[in-house]
């Protein structure tokens, strides 16, 4: 029943079934804290636990099901060097760097590279299966018949593995506590502890609410991870319309970055706030398509004539081996949907549908609707598709496999079909995303933008790690997100037995708390978490759009700050779930100005960021190639300019293993 | 206010609150009866405020405020829009809206036309 | 208060205030049934009882100030044979079928030509300022110092007209409740009644819903005046973004055109369907800094102060505030903004629109962005002109912007208004409100109406029709009015000369039924859901791409919702079940219009039309294709552009509005 049938049945309303506490505090101490329990924060609590310290998670839902990578995977990035992989970490370092002018984060990519199928060989110890035990795929070109692994997007180079991956989270998180992990679920961490409670200090802990109970928590750590998700929210708002659909949801909000923004780390990448998103269209892979989960899957279009598929240079092709393959023999297909963004050349990419697709649509020569066409396949790589993609990817086996075979789907026999959109749109891979169906001044904070790191995953403030695809910038997808957790996790336990605990700053304590607890004692207030959330949406999609100039930039920065003194005291929470619901808002505030402060620090325009500065037009000049990491001190926004290949500057080596050997071992054993 | 922590609400419907009463609101219900849309009722209590229930219906076009022969009645724009009308003063430079923090003094100037 | 504050501070749900009256049906009779009592239905009512008719009007709303019109109006088109007007009524319906390539409704606009100003006087006597009786715009290039008339757009030829519009709807109201007219308030017209329950037969009365009480009402007339409003809600439906900053509202459902097609009346350009610039999905109307409509002749400044120009249709700047208010060609008028043409405006009726080059000089950094109004450079007339005036008197300005602004201190003497900061490179500043940067490309609106012959009576005998939902290509405020009250004086003389038919039973009783299933099925389904769901089918099979195929799929992906989801609605109060109602109904339109885009085997430019399977602009599509309903089947047939002008009419505009105006 939803609460409406509840209210008409009853004639009364239910009442709040947790008991609340606003601002009881809750004082927990461990060597490390994890900020986020997603699949990165609960490989870096995993991780951290092994070395030795006492772990708590902070988690904003319920870490069994939370994060993105909560409903599931199927399959894993950078496992460069399993078995059977051409494919070494510098490889794929280096392109990735290189395909995006190095706007992205070649060492996160190293590690990746480096411990990516040492992180899927742990999770198989922990219950997912990550290779066709069966035998089900017996003598396709998709597995190895020795090891049964099996390979996604690139048959010749075997470096993205095939993964079972739907139970992914529970298990994990059945091993995070097995190990001992502190976990607190429905906490929202809206504030990092620093030394002394000010800004670019260490940081000592970290501070939030219970969306049940509106308690306080104070966590006091040596260490902090932050592996918290990506965002929506800030640049795009409508839950009645979007919520089905999203691969996002709505706890997602950035929240990693704001706290790290608020505490004085260093941030790059934050200049890349994208148009569109994947929100308005239909519900993540239920409709007929060709890229991603469904890559291969055929495509026929209303009268059963075959869309060919292309190579990423364009030439159409014949054999289905091809789809799977890079375009060009030198090169590997590196992945997709791994954060690299607009790339300098199409060599690496995965093969799609026929280029000229839209004019053959136009033209008249292909008629809509498409269909996916499984009936085509080999009944192994149709299986492949349905059987482990489909069943296996987040959002995928309850909302399409489990759904549509319950309504008699059958890939045996029938084809799916596409989305109907205008042409254009149609080009876009992933055509349930419905790019037709959204407002064009949407704005996704999903871009590579996050916190810089050293070789530790370690930000610019002492004891703060950054871990996952989102806080740590230009890091990739859901494999990506465990590497980085586990290897920061590690980190971080290493730090906390080098240094003491601090005590924290009672002042900042208060402040939060005054903060926080506003809204349940504004006797008159009047504004809802989504009135003030629509608010914002709109005040980012004006004022940090398409067009930016200083001064629009500077005006977005005063209706923000201005919404937060007006409305953002005027504010109500009926109970803790709006009131975390609300402080979120107050952080997405905070967010917003730090994407306005980005782009104002970059005074060029830029191609490969998606990147268009009004007044200064000119594109990529080469002073202005670089990472501008941004951060506060005393409030005020600070900028400089930093190398894009900065990790293998000094005080590092150009000699990408040589920096790894040294710091992917303890402090005490650098040279 | 203990009351508003007790009970398991859904979020708020619509853009806001929509429309707000003040005192002076003998509960007649006439604004109820003007509404084309028809998203107040009558409250159960005699001579107390209307309830807005249709709160997303409401299109905003003030009949209701026009109608109340009290004055008790505001129509609340949303945050979004109120954002988003902002006025520069040309002398000073500075900037204004409805709903700011520390308002101007209200401008008097009826409108244009003699029909009260 | 709202229900959320209700609930939270009383710990109890509100009991439905209504009493319940489900299973109630109430029989009225009159000569003429008006659905719809928005301005267009007020003046029909008022004119069929001029007419010596009875009269009774169904409105959704109330009638005080319901439909589109009833929140205001500051100008008035179309009031042609006014004292100063330079453009004849035969001008004026020639250049409206010359702009659109003759895809509007020559007919209709030439009655409006004929009788709108007559109209307009008539408003003036129930009550409605329409001079500057007070001498406050005394000397100004907009007034006319003899009559004190005072013109928006064209100051040369003078025939639309600045008017204080705010209180006209209850002046209509009142007008039409003292002449007698019986209003049936809060009732959701469900269908007509046809004689012995045939489609295509003589329209004989029609079924409501109160929403309310949830009684049902049976109406016999004699003749049916239908004046609806638009539809809203079919290709865009996301009602917690839009409605505070939309100019249609939720009870905009073409219901009346709905009802009008289930009956088998014949409907034309129901295949246009542009982007729907007015989604509401932009900012509240002219709430922001804007030049146009309502704000034509504010002066645009941008950040710096630099002053952003008019132009002309052929993109001259103007420096003199005069000259935005003259025609682009010598000897032509400025045909009106606003008023349905927008397929269409040759350079020789368009309206004086921002300098076209302003984004390349953005982009140049010869201006910078935000723009402003900066109506302190205007005189003090023609600033007290547009915000005490226009902004004071147009729809939903009165509190929203007026009240509201000036209360928070906004004085247009010294402020200037901020236009919203966007992308203009994809649309022109002068929609600025509208928000074309926050509205999805599939998001579209419909057009078209019934065919009307020169009485504005449809194909179907004793059914007539009124104002803009119903008439396709008619205009806007002042034009429903006058359709609507010649619309009102032709049913009262239908009325007149035939006799009453008994409604066949049978129909009623399966209306009934289907009217209230939802109370019965105890389903799971809401409006909401089925609304959303309607919008989605609309935008994907009734969008940019269009085949003969794909249509065909839309028809039946629509009637599939129907059928399915839609027998398994819910509704817990009778406001709940009419919007189930309209919903429902919504289907029907949605099959009305790919069923007409179907029809129309060709693309044509004049109607903004396009199919993908016949991509070439074709000149022998250059007609109407008339559709309808016969026995449940579709039927089609071509219709000349110029078919008021052609046998079994007169080719002369003034001979036909002779012969059919009167009885």
């Amino acid at each position: 029943m939803n609460w409406h049938e509840y209210a008409i049945r009853h004639g009364k309303l239910p009442e709040w079934p947790y008991e609340i506490n606003y601002g009881r505090e809750n004082v927990v101490e461990s060597d490390v804290l994890v900020v986020g329990g997603g699949v990165a924060g609960c490989r870096a609590a995993i991780a951290a636990l092994q070395q030795g310290a006492s772990v708590a998670v902070a988690e904003r839902g319920f870490t069994k099901r939370s994060g993105l990578g909560g409903a599931g995977v199927d399959h894993w990035h950078g496992a460069v060097t399993n078995p059977c992989s051409k494919i070494t970490p510098e490889m794929y370092s280096d392109t990735a760097m290189q395909i995006c002018d190095g706007y992205t984060n070649g060492l996160a990519r190293y590690i990746i590279g480096k411990e990516g199928w040492d992180t899927l060989l742990e999770l198989e110890e922990m219950g997912v299966q990550i290779r066709d035990e069966d035998d089900e795929f017996k003598d396709t070109m998709f597995r190895d018949e020795e090891t049964k692994l099996l390979f996604a997007y690139d048959v010749d180079n075997k470096h993205c593995l095939r993964v079972y991956g739907n139970n992914i989270k529970p298990c994990l998180d059945t091993e995070m506590r097995r190990l001992g992990t502190d976990v607190y679920d429905r906490t929202c961490i809206t504030a990092l502890l620093t030394d002394g409670g000010k800004q670019g200090a260490r940081v000592i802990g970290a501070m939030g609410i219970n969306d049940r109970t509106g308690e306080f928590f104070i966590f006091k750590a040596k260490a902090v991870v932050i592996a918290t998700g990506g965002g929506k929210r800030l640049g795009t708002f409508a839950p009645e319309l979007t919520e089905s659909q999203s691969m996002f949801h709505t706890n997602l909000t950035n929240m990693g970055h704001t706290i790290a923004w608020n505490a004085g780390a260093e941030l790059v990448l934050m200049d890349q706030l994208f148009a569109g998103g994947i929100d308005a269209g239909y519900a993540p892979y239920s409709m007929g398509n060709a890229d991603n989960t469904y890559q291969g899957a055929p495509t026929v279009d209303a009268k059963g004539t075959r869309v060919q598929h292309a190579s990423a240079a364009g030439e159409l092709l014949t054999e289905e081996r091809q789809i799977f393959q890079s375009a060009r023999p030198d090169t590997f297909v590196i992945g997709h949907g791994i954060g690299l963004g607009p790339t300098n050349t199409p060599d690496y990419n995965v093969s799609t549908l026929d280029h000229a697709l839209n004019d053959k649509i136009s033209s008249g020569e292909l008629r809509l609707p498409l269909y996916n066409d499984f009936s085509l396949l080999d009944p192994k790589h149709r299986r492949l598709i349905w059987g482990l993609m489909l069943s296996h990817e987040g959002k995928t086996r309850v909302p399409i496999y489990e759904t549509l075979s319950k309504w008699g789907f059958d890939p045996d026999k029938d084809m799916l079909q596409y989305a109907i959109t205008n042409a254009d749109m149609l080009s876009h891979r992933s055509s349930w995303a419905g790019l037709e169906h959204l407002p064009p001044n949407w704005l996704i904070t999903a871009g590579g933008g996050g916190i810089v790191t050293d070789w530790r995953l370690q930000g610019s403030l002492p004891g703060m790690f950054a871990a996952g695809g989102f806080p740590l910038f230009g890091s990739g997808c859901h494999g990506e997100a465990q590497t980085t957790g586990r290897y920061a996790g590690r980190q971080a336990a290493w730090f906390a037995a080098e240094h003491d605990a601090v005590e924290p700053d009672r002042a900042q304590i208060e402040r939060e708390k005054n903060e926080l607890y506003a809204p349940v004692e504004n006797e008159g207030g009047d504004v809802s978490w989504k009135e003030l959330n629509y608010a914002i949406a709109r005040v980012v999609q004006d004022y940090c759009g398409k067009y930016k100039t200083e001064e629009i930039l500077d005006l977005g920065i005063k209706r923000l700050k201005d919404l937060r003194g007006a409305e953002g005291m005027r504010t109500y929470a009926n109970n803790p779930h709006e009131l975390g619901r609300l402080v979120e808002c107050y952080r997405l505030i905070d967010l917003g100005i730090c994407y306005m402060e980005a782009a104002k620090a970059r005074k060029a325009s830029s191609a490969i960021l998606g990147f268009s500065r009004v007044d200064y037009p000119e594109t990529d000049p080469p002073e202005w190639h670089c990472l501008l990491p941004i951060s506060q001190l005393d409030g005020k926004t600070r900028v400089r300019k930093l190398p894009c290949d900065y990790y293998r500057r000094a005080p590092y080596s150009d000699v990408l293993s040589d920096n790894y050997d040294v710091y992917s071992a303890p402090a005490k054993m650098e040279v | 206010m203990l009351t508003m922590k007790k009970f398991a609400l859904p979020n708020q419907s619509g853009p806001c609150r929509v429309l707000s009463f003040d005192d002076k609101c003998v509960g007649c219900n006439k604004c109820v009866n003007v509404c084309p849309m028809d998203v107040m009722i009558p409250n159960p209590e005699k001579g107390e405020e209307p309830i807005v229930v249709f709160t997303e219906e409401c299109w905003f076009c003030g009949g209701c405020v026009q109608e109340c022969p009290v004055g008790a009645l505001t129509l609340v724009a949303p945050a979004k829009q109120r954002i988003s009308t902002i006025w520069k003063r040309k002398e000073t430079g500075e900037e204004f809206r409805v709903g700011m923090t520390n308002p101007l003094p209200p401008v008097t100037t009826p409108p244009s036309g003699n029909r009260k | 208060m709202n229900w959320h504050e209700y609930v939270a501070q009383t710990g109890q749900v509100p009991k439905w205030p209504y009493e319940l009256g489900y299973d109630k049906e109430t029989v009225i009779s009159c000569d003429v049934l008006v659905v719809g009592g928005g301005v267009a239905g007020c003046r029909a009512a008022i004119a069929a009882r001029q007419g010596g008719a009875s009269v009774v009007v169904m409105d959704r709303g109330f009638s005080k100030r319901s439909g589109e019109g009833g929140a205001g109006v500051d100008h008035w088109h179309g009031a042609v044979t006014n004292p100063c007007s330079k453009v004849t009524p035969r001008m004026y319906s020639e250049a409206a079928m010359d702009t659109t390539d003759g895809f509007t409704n020559g007919l209709a606009r030439y009655i409006i030509g004929k009788e709108g100003y007559d109209t307009l006087l008539e408003v003036e006597k129930m009550g409605v300022q329409i001079r500057d009786e007070d001498d406050e715009f005394k000397g100004s290039i907009f007034r006319d110092d003899e009559t004190k008339l005072m013109f928006a757009y064209d100051i040369e030829n003078k025939h639309c007209l600045r008017i204080y519009g705010y209180d006209i709807k209850p002046c209509v109201d009142r007008e039409m409740r003292r002449l007698g007219a019986k209003v049936l308030d809060r009732t959701c017209v469900t269908s007509l009644l046809t004689e012995g329950g045939r489609q295509g037969a003589r329209v004989i009365g029609a079924t409501g819903v109160n929403d309310r009480t949830g009684e049902f009402v049976v109406v016999k007339a004699k003749a049916v005046v239908i004046s609806a409003g638009r539809t809203n809600r079919l290709w865009g439906f996301a009602p917690e973004l839009t409605e505070s900053q939309s100019m249609c509202n939720l009870n905009q459902t073409a219901l009346g055109n709905t009802i009008g097609w289930r009956a088998g009346a014949e409907f034309i350009g129901m295949e246009m369907s542009g982007r729907a610039v007015l989604s509401g999905l932009g900012y509240a109307p002219y709430s922001t800094g804007n030049n146009n409509n309502t704000y034509q002749g504010a002066p645009t400044v941008d950040r710096n102060g630099k002053d952003v120009y008019y132009a002309n249709a052929y993109g001259k700047l103007l420096y003199d505030e005069a000259d935005i208010f003259k025609a682009s060609d010598e000897g032509s008028f400025i045909i009106g903004h606003g008023i349905g043409l927008d397929n269409g405006y040759k350079p020789q009726y368009r309206i004086t629109t921002t300098d076209p080059e302003l984004w390349k000089k953005v982009m140049a950094g010869e201006y910078q962005q935000p723009f402003y109004n900066d109506m302190t450079k205007l005189p003090a007339t023609s600033r007290r002109m547009i915000f005490g005036l226009m902004l004071a008197h147009e729809g939903k300005c009165r509190v929203p912007i007026y009240k509201n602004f000036t209360q928070w201190g906004f004085d247009p003497d010294k402020d200037m208004l901020q236009y919203p900061v966007q992308d203009y490179s994809r649309f022109p500043i002068d929609t600025s409100w509208c928000g074309p940067e926050n509205t999805p490309a599939n998001w579209r609106g419909g057009g078209g109406g019934y065919l009307v012959d020169w009485r504005l009576q449809t194909s179907l005998p004793g059914l007539f029709a009124a104002g803009c939902g119903p008439i396709f290509g008619h205009g806007c405020h002042g034009e429903s009015h006058t359709s609507g009250r010649y619309s009102g004086r032709q049913a009262a003389l239908y009325a007149g000369q035939n006799d009453a038919v008994e409604p066949d039973a049978e129909q009623i009783r399966r209306e009934r039924e289907r009217c209230y299933a939802p109370i019965r099925t105890n389903g799971d389904v809401g409006w909401k859901e089925l609304n959303y769901a309607i919008a989605k089918i609309m935008q994907d099979y009734c969008g940019d791409y269009k085949t003969e195929h794909t249509l065909d799929m839309g028809i039946r992906r629509m009637n599939d919702l129907f059928e399915t989801e839609g027998q398994r609605m819910y509704a817990s109060n009778p406001h709940e079940l009419v919007r189930v109602i309209e919903s429902l109904s919504l289907c029907e339109l949605g099959i009305a219009y790919m069923e007409a885009a179907k029809a129309r085997r060709g693309s044509v430019k004049g109607l903004g039309f396009f199919r993908n399977d016949y991509p070439e602009y074709d000149e022998a599509q250059k007609k109407h294709i008339p559709i309808s309903l016969k026995d449940g089947k579709v039927h089609t047939r071509d219709l000349s552009l110029y078919y008021h002008l052609e046998a079994p009419y007169s080719s002369d505009l003034e001979e036909n509005y002779q012969r059919y105006s009167q009885a």
